[in-house]
């Protein structure tokens, strides 16, 4: 295999965002140079990310004992490396080994990431030879009504954050469409991956954008929908492009379009871009949005299952909830349900950011500890500070202290701790963090990001803001502090959706676990950066 | 252009990004237009301009730079790095350079949380940002 002679070596080097955020196009141009300098053959593969962040750019390399991987890598390196046999994966520099091999990836259980950083994103060859379409196959091979039971029977619960069944809801919309004689029904797929600290979605729509079409099939064939919208936010412009092509690729094997794999089923997706609101993330908000309207949220009832876009039958599920669909459907409802606890079946895909040593996306079943989460895969703080507070499940989730973190993630015990799974985010802060200031945004980005339909959101979060100002700056510290109480109060009971009622969550967790934090300051100036 | 959206339903903020796409911003002139051509009121497309954030009513300016100011990259500095960067060109949040040809933005998450600072100069993201860098990056945008 070392010899030139053998052919073109084949090199991956990932295309996602991450990992061109730290340099990975460079490497890969580098990578082309120095095997054109050394006189060498290789075929470069962009791949999406393996989802070890901090070794980012990662480079893999195939040989006799399989792939092995360099990372971080540099540009500036690429032409030392190769001369020491890179290319020959030679143990050299930041040199890992066999990639299946290494520990963080090999304790995990990859379903919605099992492609992701193995295949090149874009070649439905690659797909098919990695397991895909097998769970379409079969769904199609069975009445829609089954493909529902069979993900009742799975447990799989809705990733975006609520964690709602996501069978029951398909049954709803199947039903509905029964109900009023057929007409249209729609499938969405909510993209708007707008949480500070998540990015799962992101990354699964650059690696594996054949599994999200593919689970947005079944979807429809379960529910009787030939239509399907991906709702994708603006902030993800190279996830819009993999995808666009990924969805031509997919009408071009006949995946997409009127007779899917020669079934006889008919599906059309589109791909439809928000505009920078992080609240279109609130699924009803997200509808009026497709419907090309501002996007404020819609009261429920009616469910969208019932009346959703268009005022039509609507399922509305996250891209990690459709993207487990083709495991399930491939290997059956009883194996998926066999993993996780309790109510909390299968696996969640974690994402481990913020002030964290080994960041990126852990996928293993549900119960695994928060403990083992931050300290086993993530190594702690990236500052090497100790950790205080741990942020779990985006913007509108709880702070956890470092010593609460013995938790199991399942959605029931996360929520009698006051603590809340959301999208799977964790947010690593150390010592330095002032968790009065963390209160503080809290209520300053949801004044800045509610959509403005209902008063204790609007309203509440440009008060909140003003009451932490005040308590901060010594102003009847008791007085507010009881008032910041009744206000977080107000803003859960009183919001229409989760924006205004779960903005408390980081507000009240901070407060319970680090009042100190909230005594006066000699200087009662506000945080810098505030408009 | 119109034409081209006019068969999907729902198609306003479609129109409205592809429109902004092509001339770089959504001149208010043009709502009076797109309103006639898709049917709607002067208000509605109006409502959905000033609704989402990156819908604008005034050119860009040559050079943008945004920076994170969510939770994942606050946990690693970003509001130290958002004031300095702010002081060194000379422009706060929301605002330009003196001379009009950068402008200093916030976001709330470009995906990117493990590898925090985040920010994006023109389009692309860039991670670990240090305000070094980032006016590393202004300089070379600079037309």
């Amino acid at each position: 295999m070392s010899a030139p002679s053998n052919g073109p070596v084949t090199v991956w080097v990932p295309r996602d965002s991450a990992a061109v955020s730290v340099g990975a196009d460079e490497v890969a141009a580098a990578l082309k140079a120095a095997a054109a300098a050394h006189g060498r053959d290789v075929r470069l593969v962009r791949t999406g990310t393996r989802g070890m962040l901090w070794l980012e750019p990662f480079v893999e390399v195939e040989t006799p004992a399989g792939r092995v991987g360099y990372g971080p890598v540099a540009a500036r390196d690429v032409d030392r490396l190769v001369a020491d046999g890179l290319l020959d994966g030679v143990p050299t520099g930041p040199a890992h080994g066999p990639v299946e091999e290494i520990a963080w990836l090999r304790d995990q259980h990859r379903l919605c990431l099992a492609r992701v950083g193995v295949v090149d994103p874009l070649s439905p060859d690659d797909y098919l030879a990695h397991g895909g379409l097998a769970g379409l196959r079969r769904a199609l091979s069975l009445e829609p009504a089954q493909v529902v039971e069979e993900v009742v029977e799975s447990g799989l619960r809705g990733r975006g954050g609520a964690g709602f069944p996501a069978g029951i809801k398909w049954r709803t919309v199947a039903e509905a469409e029964e109900a009023q004689g057929g007409g249209t029904t729609y499938v969405c797929c909510n993209a708007d991956e707008g949480d500070s600290g998540t990015f799962a979605d992101r990354v699964v729509l650059e690696g594996d954008p054949f599994a999200l079409i593919e689970g947005m099939v079944v979807a429809g064939y379960a529910v009787g929908a030939h239509e399907g919208y991906v709702y994708l936010r603006s902030e993800y412009p190279d996830a819009a492009a993999v995808l666009r092509r990924a969805i031509a690729l997919a009408h071009e094997r006949g995946w997409l379009g009127d007779d899917v794999l020669g079934s006889g089923f008919g599906f059309e997706l589109h791909l439809r871009m928000g505009a920078g609101a992080y609240i279109c993330g609130e699924e009803t908000s997200m509808l009026e949005s497709l419907e090309g309207r501002r996007g404020t949220v819609r009261a429920k009832p009616p469910i969208p299952a019932l009346v959703g876009l268009f005022g039509r039958p609507t399922v509305v599920n996250n891209l990690l909830t459709l993207v487990s669909v083709p495991a399930i459907l491939a290997d059956g409802g009883a194996a998926y349900a066999a993993l996780g606890v309790e109510r909390s079946r299968g696996t969640q895909v974690f994402q481990l950011a913020g002030n964290v040593a080994r960041g990126g996306l852990v996928e293993t079943p549900f119960g695994v500890t928060l403990h083992d989460l931050v300290h086993g895969w993530g190594g702690g703080t990236r500052s090497g500070r100790p950790l205080r507070a741990v942020q779990v499940g985006g913007p509108l989730g709880s702070y956890v202290p470092a010593d609460g973190l013995d938790l199991p993630t399942d959605y029931e015990a996360l929520a009698a701790a006051g603590a809340m799974l959301g999208h799977g985010g964790l947010v690593l802060f150390d010592d330095t963090v002032d968790m009065a200031s963390m209160a503080r945004f809290a209520m300053e980005f949801c004044a800045e990001e509610s959509c403005g339909k209902c008063t204790p959101c609007r309203v509440g979060a440009v008060r909140g803001v003003e009451v932490i100002d005040r308590i901060t700056a010594g102003v009847d510290p008791d007085d507010n502090l009881t008032l910041l109480g009744d206000l977080c109060d107000l803003m859960t009971e009183g919001s229409l959706c989760a924006m205004g009622g779960l903005t408390p969550n980081p507000v009240r967790s901070a407060l319970r676990h680090f009042p100190d934090d909230f005594t006066a300051r000699t200087s009662p100036a506000p945080p810098q950066g505030t408009p | 252009m119109v034409d081209e959206h006019r068969h999907e339903p729902g198609n306003l903020l479609v129109v409205l990004l592809d429109l902004q796409q092509r001339l770089g911003h959504l001149d208010p002139a043009l709502v009076p237009v797109v309103a006639h051509e898709l049917n709607l009121s002067r208000a509605e497309v109006h409502g959905v301009i000033t609704f989402y954030r990156d819908l604008r009513t005034t050119p860009p300016a040559p050079v943008r730079v945004r920076l994170c100011r969510a939770e994942a990259c606050a946990s690693v500095g970003a509001e130290a790095l958002v004031s300095d960067v702010g002081e060194r060109l000379g422009a706060r949040l929301g605002g330009t350079t003196p001379d009009g040809q950068v402008s200093l933005e916030e976001v709330f998450c470009l995906g990117n949380c493990a590898l925090g600072p985040s920010g994006q100069v023109d389009g692309r993201v860039h991670g670990r940002l240090d305000a070094d860098r980032v006016l590393d990056l202004v300089a070379r945008a600079r037309p």
